[in-house]
């Protein structure tokens, strides 16, 4: 069985993901849920699990290639996944004669990595090791990958067949799609699918074939994936009726790379440094929010001196019973909380139809690495004390740094706190993380002579800035906020301990 | 599509009333028409459907009958087959059970066994469907069992128009029809419903919306919640055709194959649960007849596979194929 997997939905207006990096190769066992590829989208690098166990029996869309969300990114051959008391029988026995089906199946890495490891003779600890491991499981599984591989073709072929054009492999198509396609003779790569996972419609050939019938004469101009679908306009249907657009649509006014600026090389004393995807991904980000929102800023002074003297006396104790260190960004990420439910708009996103306010409050922290961005995602994080906040963020950071974060810890995030204060950063403006109304700042914590009554007194001030979309807020709620978490901050008894 | 002589003219009436209407006037035509039934004669019917009937063509026309469901039908067999053209009343659908034997043993049957020399010009009326707070014995869509026999006819009407035009092509008809009528149109639906005699085909489906992106088969009540969530769609400029059936057996082949082959997109929906079902039957003939037109899987939406309408009214909305359900299922048809 050829299982197609396709491009996950990373995100509630995510469109597309570039694939980054190919964890399997052809030939290569996987385990269900194991990683199977490495994908970047806005600010995201995440990990798709395998929905199967089974062989990775093609590569449909190489490193590098961006891929609309639903279209095929390669498939999986789950025949190969029986038992494996009995492995000859996982593959088609007709496609591979019987000797190097054996020497073969003995040899191939079951589902789990474990046999790869036990017929190496290093220790499996060795990141060595294992990689040899792998190399050699696909040397070994050559003659079954190429039989894969012409079944896959085969396949494809088939659907072509079928499909009356060269180019509908991987396509779902319906039969009253393939009957218009053989009608009109269209090519199914020039249209863009409006239906779910992008599958092209019944209406969608027709529409094109009248457009195309309409400027007979004229050439069609080719048109990428990544372009948006042709103007609809009553085709904006999302499966239930809700606020949030359908995403399809929403992809409209998206570049697909964020300027158009040509560049013919290296000048005198210049070099170019190559885009790494993440890179495309963050500046396409970047350059989509400052264009979606416009930005308003504000920033308060905030005393931090019963925090100061809360998480000084606490976290000794704290990270003996937690593991993790107390840090300033649990107790602001609380305040954060509890100021969004007083203020529901700043919890919210910017739709035509109205203000769409969040019920859940799910708390993304910018997570600064070296050569990207991650905003994993603690869902509903006004469901946790500081401690819980504490430990959640700790847990999140770590997994972010090593690259394991999962799919649905960096999606669906409501409000970002960004602790720029780590970095040693004492003001800041950030940008938006779409499609959230705002975005906090935090910087650093420094003791500064302040005027307190008529005295001077030495106090730990940090500056928190907000960066808010005045589409959907304006300065006074943005400031009532603010103003929301500086008083909470300041009013925590300097006595209260933690739990 | 209906033949239409001697109307004289046209009024705004009740699904009720178009029922009554039908039978009184074809009573005045036809002294081969009779009714009996458990309370159709001095009570009118549970429902009123017969009301004043007995006062106009006296108690040797229409007869309260004994709480006996399988003698109801079993003298109506037997008058049919002497030569009138009787109207067996079962009161609920619920409890045509007793009577099966006799619908399905010998009407259905009484032409095939005696080769053609024997017919049973027999109406079998009875309401069905639920939310009227009927619970477990007031509420069933039995309808399927009865589609599913060879030698019946069974039709539903949804509308004023067609109630009266069906009920007397169905007493005119040489065979046994099973008249159902879903008891919330009763007072619920109203339709312009000409006066005097017109009669509607018994073998024939309706288009009640043309549109283009989608086919509803319906019928019943259900026709009526299509209706308002098709609406619904339209404001999003999605056009959708409604197909009210009407005849449930002979089933309108044509009519289905030709809405469901233009839309592509099919959504039956019916009251009744799904398995083995009238919704059944159509998404078995698209899958025969219209497979090069298909853009989505056809889609079906019908009561749950559970034993009977609850009482409870939350549960008996859960139960209920309501306009939101159909909106929703809709929504997911359209978008695919």
């Amino acid at each position: 069985m050829a299982l197609t997997v396709t491009m996950p939905q990373l995100g509630e207006s995510v469109t597309e993901g570039t694939i980054a990096r190919w964890l399997k190769q052809p030939g290569d066992a996987v385990a269900k849920y194991e990683s199977i590829a490495e994908v970047i989208t806005d600010k995201v690098n995440a990990e798709i699990p395998a929905p199967a166990d089974g062989v990775m029996s093609e590569l449909i869309a190489p490193e590098g290639t961006v891929v609309p969300v639903g279209q095929p990114i390669c498939s999986i051959d789950t025949a190969g996944a029986a038992t494996e008391a009995a492995p000859e029988a996982a593959v088609p026995a007709s496609a591979v004669p019987a000797a190097e089906l054996q020497g073969a199946a003995v040899q191939e890495p079951a589902a789990v990595a474990a046999p790869v490891q036990r017929a190496q003779p290093e220790p499996a600890e060795a990141p060595g090791a294992r990689a040899e491991a792998q190399s050699g499981a696909e040397t070994a599984v050559g003659p079954i990958q190429d039989a894969f591989t012409e079944q896959a073709t085969d396949a494809a072929a088939a659907e072509d067949a079928s499909g009356g054009n060269g180019q509908s492999g991987g396509y779902h198509v319906t039969p009253a799609v393939r009957m218009l396609v053989r009608e009109h003779g269209v090519d199914l790569a020039q249209i863009t699918g409006s239906g779910i996972g992008g599958r092209i419609t019944k209406k969608d050939v027709l529409e094109f074939v009248q457009r195309r019938d309409a400027g007979a004469g004229t050439s069609i101009p080719q048109r990428t994936p990544a372009e948006a679908p042709a103007p609809a306009p009553p085709r904006a249907m999302s499966p239930a009726p809700g606020p949030q657009p359908a995403s399809s649509v929403v992809q409209a006014p998206a570049p697909a790379s964020p300027s158009p600026t040509s560049f013919t090389g290296a000048g005198e004393g210049e070099t170019v440094v190559p885009l790494t995807a993440v890179r495309k991904a963050i500046a396409e980000h970047m350059v989509r929010s400052r264009q979606t929102s416009p930005h308003a800023y504000v920033m308060v002074e905030v005393d931090m001196s019963a925090v100061w003297r809360i998480r000084d006396r606490e976290k000794a104790a704290f990270e003996a019973r937690h593991g993790v260190k107390l840090t300033f960004l649990p107790f602001v990420a609380r305040a954060v909380v509890e100021a969004l439910q007083r203020h529901p708009t700043l919890n919210a996103s910017w739709s035509d139809a109205g203000i769409v306010v969040k019920r859940a409050i799910n708390l993304g922290i910018a997570v600064a690495l070296e050569d990207n961005l991650i905003v994993p995602v603690v869902r509903d994080a006004d469901r946790l004390s500081i401690t819980g906040l504490a430990t959640t963020m700790a847990d999140l950071g770590a997994r972010a740094r090593s690259n394991h974060l999962k799919l649905d810890e960096i999606q669906g995030g409501t409000f970002t706190l960004n602790n720029t204060g780590a970095l040693g950063a004492v003001m800041t403006q950030a940008i938006i993380n779409q499609p959230q109304a705002a975005i906090m700042t935090m910087d650093l914590v420094v003791k500064r002579p302040v005027v307190v009554g008529d005295a001077i007194a030495i106090r730990p001030i940090m500056n928190l800035g907000l960066s808010f979309d005045h589409r959907i807020n304006d300065g006074l709620q943005a400031t009532r906020f603010v103003t929301s978490v500086q008083k909470l901050l300041e009013g925590l008894d300097p006595a209260a301990t933690l739990v | 599509m209906c033949m239409r002589n001697r109307v004289t003219g046209v009024a705004e009436k009740t699904y009720i009333e178009a029922i009554r209407d039908g039978i009184r006037e074809e009573m005045q035509r036809d002294d081969r028409v009779m009714i009996l039934g458990e309370d159709v004669g001095a009570k009118g019917g549970v429902f009123g459907v017969t009301e004043g009937l007995q006062k106009e063509f006296g108690e040797a026309r229409v007869l309260d009958s004994p709480l006996a469901e399988s003698l109801i039908v079993g003298v109506a067999i037997g008058a049919a087959m002497n030569g009138l053209r009787p109207i067996a009343e079962i009161q609920f659908q619920d409890f045509i059970m007793p009577a099966v034997d006799q619908i399905i043993s010998e009407a259905a049957k009484m032409r095939y066994r005696s080769n053609g020399d024997w017919g049973v010009p027999m109406v079998l009326r009875s309401p069905f469907g639920g939310g009227v707070h009927g619970a477990l014995y007031h509420s069933q869509s039995i309808e399927a069992i009865f589609a599913h026999i060879p030698g019946l006819r069974v039709v539903v009407p949804s509308t004023p128009y067609d109630a009266k035009g069906m009920i007397i092509s169905a007493l005119r008809d040489p065979d046994p029809v099973m008249y159902f009528e879903h008891k919330r149109c009763y007072r619920a639906i109203k339709g312009e419903v000409p006066d005097g005699e017109y009669t509607v085909p018994l073998d024939r489906a309706r288009v009640v919306r043309e549109g283009t992106d989608i086919a509803v088969f319906s019928y019943g009540m259900m026709v009526h919640s299509s209706l308002e969530a098709v609406d619904r769609l339209a404001a999003d400029g999605f056009s959708c055709e409604v197909v009210d059936l009407r005849s449930l057996r002979p089933i309108d082949r044509e009519a289905i194959v030709a809405s469901a082959s233009k839309c592509g997109k099919v959504l039956i929906v019916q009251e009744a649960n799904l398995a083995v079902s009238v919704a059944s039957e159509v998404a078995a003939i698209i899958s025969e007849e219209c497979f090069d037109s298909l853009d989505a899987p056809v889609m079906r939406l019908g009561g749950p596979e559970i034993p009977a309408m609850p009482f409870s009214p939350p549960l008996e909305q859960f139960y209920l194929v309501t306009p939101n359900k159909v909106e929703a299922k809709l929504r997911e048809l359209a978008a695919y």
